[in-house]
């Protein structure tokens, strides 16, 4: 019930420019926290998390470019090559943008396994150009693909709350 | 043919589609270059610059953790750690006393010898400020950079041995890739007998690979290995790994070595960076060479 009122209150639930970059900002320094070991094979990957809430959200917002220039973000704090993450997260744009109205569609449970190969498909961008460039793959780390993916609806009603207008009389 | 197509009453811009192409295109154009060449270096520290405050805000927390942590330690362990350290000195005088004495008589050997004395390298301290969190990539980003006078290629290590070796240099930062990833490899010796080596890192923290080793080589497990010096950029004499496992399958040409790094690769806060690049001779060209290139040496001594 709870999804269904927050999907439709969707295209009332107001957005800014500066909430959407401080949300990017906010996943950017979230993914550059020092993990560490264990923590990192399981480290998700918030910013394509956000993004990909954007791009299905808003896709009018958010497009590819967006995506593009954050991924050139990381690829500099990463220290991977230039374009890496930025082709992986043009790609996920893109799909979010081109599923975002089959996404929608679903509460958050469904939601959740129907972004889980999008996700997928960023990083397996990511580790495929890794392949081609290094010549090595290490397969722990598509477990994050996966730790993303369950973070999905954690992420959708943090984000959905804070676009909520605070002063909603008739909302408990 | 046009009625199929949908009504576009807003301006959005080019489609999803193209946008992704040319994106697409752009990060396979700079992925292409930055692999292949190094123009990207500067745009890249010229971005870490601004990246810098936020990385630091970033490690913040934890490192405030660490010295809160540290502060509280208890006066009791203080205490003890004194005394052991005060047994340990006592301990160390008697073998520095020792050592003094061998110091001297390899001096006076060396002199015999007219070997040139290899000058003890100069230092400096630099702490961890960043790991990576790639899980491809083996690299750590210490807190001294162009501003302290590293330079790539220089060597890193801790006080028991070598730790990696700095790749790219910003202004306060600087790159170390470890002994242990994928792509690195470090020319050794084994300290038993002399045997020279190449060990590789293995993209894993706790292991390095000894390739290319035949079956019947003297090798054996706990055998340590040492820098050679021979590629002249490794200073010779330090210690790099021990031996773990040795696996010799005759079904292959080559014996199966692994290797554990002997420095605290993934431990230390506090590494240190060697400030020399050793100068070796250059070089002597290639003594096979092509026929156009003899021809072009033959004029030259004609002149």
């Amino acid at each position: 019930m709870r999804d269904r009122i927050l999907q439709d209150q969707e295209f009332q639930l107001p957005v800014s420019r500066i909430f959407i970059a401080a949300s990017l900002f906010v996943a950017l320094l979230l993914d550059w926290l020092p993990w560490q070991g264990m923590w990192l094979v399981f480290r998700p990957d918030f910013v394509a998390l956000v993004l990909l809430y954007w791009c299905t959200h808003k896709p009018y917002h958010v497009g590819i470019s967006i995506a593009w220039t954050v991924g050139i973000l990381a690829d500099v704090a990463d220290a991977s090559l230039f374009g890496q993450h930025a082709l992986a997260y043009s790609v996920l744009a893109f799909s979010g943008i081109v599923l975002h109205r089959r996404v929608l569609m679903f509460n958050l449970h469904q939601q959740t396994l129907q972004v889980f190969p999008l996700l997928l498909l960023a990083y397996t961008v990511y580790a495929a150009v890794h392949w081609q460039l290094r010549g090595s793959i290490s397969w722990e780390y598509f477990i994050g693909s996966v730790v993303s993916t369950l973070l999905w609806a954690p992420v959708t009603i943090l984000l959905q709350a804070w676009r909520r207008p605070r002063a909603a009389p008739d909302q408990l | 043919m046009e009625q199929n197509q949908p009504l576009r009453f807003f301006n959005r811009g080019p489609s999803p589609a193209v946008r992704l192409v040319f994106f697409a295109l752009l990060s396979l154009l700079l992925l292409f270059v930055d692999v292949r060449y190094r123009y990207l270096e500067s745009i890249r520290s010229g971005l870490s610059v601004l990246l810098y405050p936020l990385q630091r805000l970033v490690t913040t927390p934890s490192k405030l953790w660490h010295e809160i942590d540290d502060f509280f330690v208890s006066h009791n362990s203080l205490i003890r750690d004194n005394s052991e350290l005060r047994n340990q000195h006592t301990l160390d005088i008697a073998q520095l006393l020792q050592l003094q004495v061998l110091q001297a008589e390899n001096q006076h050997l060396r002199n015999l010898l007219m070997v040139q004395q290899r000058a003890d390298y100069p230092m400096q301290l630099a702490e961890i400020m960043y790991v990576e969190r790639d899980i491809f990539n083996r690299k750590i980003l210490l807190d001294k950079g162009g501003q302290a006078n590293v330079l790539a290629g220089q060597i890193v290590m801790d006080d028991s041995g070598i730790v990696g070796q700095v790749t790219r240099v910003y202004p306060w930062m600087s790159e170390v890739t470890l002994i242990t990833d994928k792509d690195h490899s470090v020319p050794v010796q084994v300290l038993r007998n002399g045997l020279r080596a190449v060990v590789f890192g293995s993209g894993d923290t706790g292991e390095l690979a000894l390739r290319y080793i035949p079956i019947s080589s003297d090798i054996q497990n706990g055998d340590v290995l040492v820098t050679s010096g021979i590629d002249g950029t490794y200073p010779p004499g330090l210690p790099v790994a021990k031996v773990i496992q040795v696996e010799r399958d005759p079904a292959y040409p080559f014996a199966r070595i692994l290797c554990a790094p002997i420095a605290g690769v993934d431990k230390h806060r506090q590494l240190l960076i060697l400030s020399t690049l050793l100068k070796l001779p250059e070089r002597p060209e290639a003594v096979v060479e092509t026929a156009t290139d003899k021809s072009k040496n033959g004029k030259r001594g004609g002149r």
